[in-house]
């Protein structure tokens, strides 16, 4: 890179804001689905900290105007890790942290999926994998048809990606020329059957999007300044979309949920939310 | 009279649309000499988006589109989009999304590429899924009025278009109202047979109509452009004074028009038998106006059923 490194006491003050963020996030993605008594605890603590850096550093939006024509948008497209994405626009200030706890419940707008037009900030309904990602592809091209006014990010799952949906996507980006379409893959490796290398392997996954002419990057999706530096990358590739492997664990935080496939779409009691929560409590 | 294809009708109409409309986009996954975009694409190529054989794809990135901003048209076979019927439930029902499917090729009408091609469940389908304005234009002058105003509305529509030519039925007078049934011909008397027609078979049942009209029968014939939002309103008022009424549609008898109608009459403890004729096995190749007789939609055929009630 040849723009100069910020000043590292700068960057470590950054990547330890960030890195708190990520653990209250973490927190509460733990009490809200304790709370809600169902949901998907592994694929939202394996993407926390991507949407960590995505929401809090590197997003061009307002939360209080969360239709403002030229925002960032940020689809999810494996619709399941919402619980991650709730928490990370409630502490955007998109609306009240409280509102958290009414995940899933009866008569709340806190869907078990992302719901367009209920909550302030959710760009898409997704959830029926393999659909976002070509959601975020036409409005990537909305932005470009209006000059190129806005960049749009997604994230895909490792499972997902086993959608044929998500290949034909992988096909048309690059003809489209979409370089402000920036995905992340949250390889994280499981899937609610099992392991993703044993159901349905990817292999060598860098190498399919590649061939398919997209710009590939390869990171740990932990660490908040490879994330960071991952994004900033992209501007500088152009015609090409982008794709970030990002190399994660399920359950990332907590260890009796790590690549545990277990722990795909179960709640944690009341007793095992406190000590997962005192884990990441705990933890640097 | 002139016959256009409404698929013609569609190509023509939003061409002329998107001069005045900058937000109009068309998508087409490998059929825009079929669906009638390829005038958008020489026109606007900027606004034209090709995906190849990739329906799912360009629905979801027509959802994208329309969430940025934009009025996508996206067009393919009818059975080919709503064949990708859960990415269309997703996409653009649930999500809402400012969406333009553009259904072409529907019912046997289509002739000799047979089954594979036809339209023939998209209706049923699609009437299933909330917040769609499904439309079946039944000429070239009422088809370019249902683009315009699918262009206008805001929400998901579905256009239902031929790949057959269909003869003008309307003067140039006409104004095509979405929601509210067109009543073609009104019966002289009570007792009346009443028909609900849609799509490519009205000119037929128009001329069925005609004929029979010469030796005294009394009949009500609407064209039903609109299949949902149904004009309930119209076909109670029409049940009321009538001893039968038959609906005529180029789709299966399951879940289209004759359906539709029948939800209505039933739900209001009508005691008015329907007769829904439309097609009850699949398609099969032939010319347009052979399966259109052997499927009883020609004007004699329909004639006869009419006789036969």
């Amino acid at each position: 890179m040849k723009a100069a490194q910020p000043a590292m006491d700068l960057q470590a003050e950054e990547v330890k804001r960030l890195k708190d963020i990520a653990k209250e996030l973490r927190v509460w993605i733990i009490r809200m689905l304790a709370e809600a008594g169902s949901g998907h605890p592994g694929g939202s603590l394996s993407a926390i900290d991507i949407l960590t850096v995505l929401y809090f550093h590197s997003l061009r939006h307002r939360p209080l105007e969360p239709d403002w024509a030229v925002r960032d948008r940020f689809i999810l497209s494996k619709g399941h890790g919402v619980p991650a994405l709730y928490a990370a626009l409630a502490k955007s200030g998109y609306f009240p942290m409280e509102e958290l706890l009414t995940l899933r419940k009866t008569g709340s707008r806190m869907q078990g999926h992302p719901v367009a037009g209920t909550v302030p900030g959710v760009e898409a309904s997704t959830g029926s994998l393999g659909q976002g990602l070509s959601i975020a592809q036409g409005l990537a091209m909305a932005s470009k048809l209006d000059g190129d006014t806005y960049r749009v990010f997604s994230m895909i799952g490792d499972g997902e990606s086993q959608e044929g949906q998500i290949w034909e996507t992988a096909m048309s980006a690059p003809k489209f020329g979409l370089d402000n379409l920036i995905v992340f893959l949250d390889y994280n490796n499981g899937q609610i059957d099992g392991h993703t290398r044993e159901i349905m392997s990817l292999e060598p996954v860098g190498d399919k999007w590649g061939a398919f002419n997209w710009d590939v990057q390869d990171i740990d999706g932990h660490d908040i300044p490879k994330i960071i530096s991952a994004i900033e990358r992209t501007r500088n590739i152009k015609g090409k979309p982008h794709l970030i492997i990002a190399h994660t664990v399920k359950g990332k935080g907590v260890s009796f949920m790590e690549d545990n496939i277990e722990w795909h779409g179960k709640a944690p009691s009341k007793e095992e939310a406190e000590s997962a929560i005192e884990e990441i409590q705990r933890s640097h | 009279m002139a016959a256009k294809a409404t698929r013609q009708s569609f190509g023509e109409a939003v061409v002329a649309l998107a001069e005045t409309n900058p937000n109009i986009v068309v998508m087409d996954a490998d059929l825009g000499k079929s669906t009638m975009t390829g005038a958008f694409m020489k026109k606007f190529p900027d606004r034209y988006f090709e995906f190849g054989i990739a329906e799912q794809n360009m629905i979801s990135t027509a959802a994208g589109m329309a969430l940025g901003g934009k009025i996508p048209f996206a067009a393919s076979f009818s059975c080919f989009l709503v064949g990708r019927y859960e990415t269309v439930r997703m996409s653009v029902s649930y999500s809402n999304t400012n969406v333009k499917l553009v259904g072409t090729h529907a019912g046997v009408g289509i002739g000799e590429d047979g089954n594979s091609q036809m339209g023939l469940e998209d209706i049923a389908l699609l009437r299933s899924l909330h917040n769609f304005v499904i439309l079946q234009p039944a000429d070239d002058l009422e088809a370019k009025q249902a683009v315009a105003w699918a262009a206008e509305y805001v929400g998901p529509v579905y256009l239902r278009l031929t790949r057959q030519k269909l003869e003008d039925i309307h003067s140039p007078d006409y104004k095509f109202q979405m929601g509210k049934g067109d009543v073609l011909k009104s019966a002289k008397g009570g007792q009346a047979i009443t028909i609900f027609a849609t799509g490519g078979v009205v000119g037929n049942a128009l001329k069925a109509v005609e004929e029979l009209e010469k030796s005294g029968a009394s009949i009500n014939l609407v064209n039903m452009h609109t299949i949902k939002p149904l004009d309930q309103e119209l076909v109670l008022k029409l049940a009321k004074n009538s001893r039968i009424i038959l609906t005529i549609e180029d789709h299966n008898i399951v879940g289209g028009l004759g359906s539709a109608v029948s939800e209505v009459v039933a739900g209001a403890g009508l005691p008015v038998k329907v007769h829904r004729h439309g097609v009850v096995e699949f398609g099969e190749s032939g010319t347009p106006e052979g399966l259109y007789e052997k499927f009883g939609f020609s004007a004699s055929k329909i004639k006869a059923l009419i006789q036969s009630l």
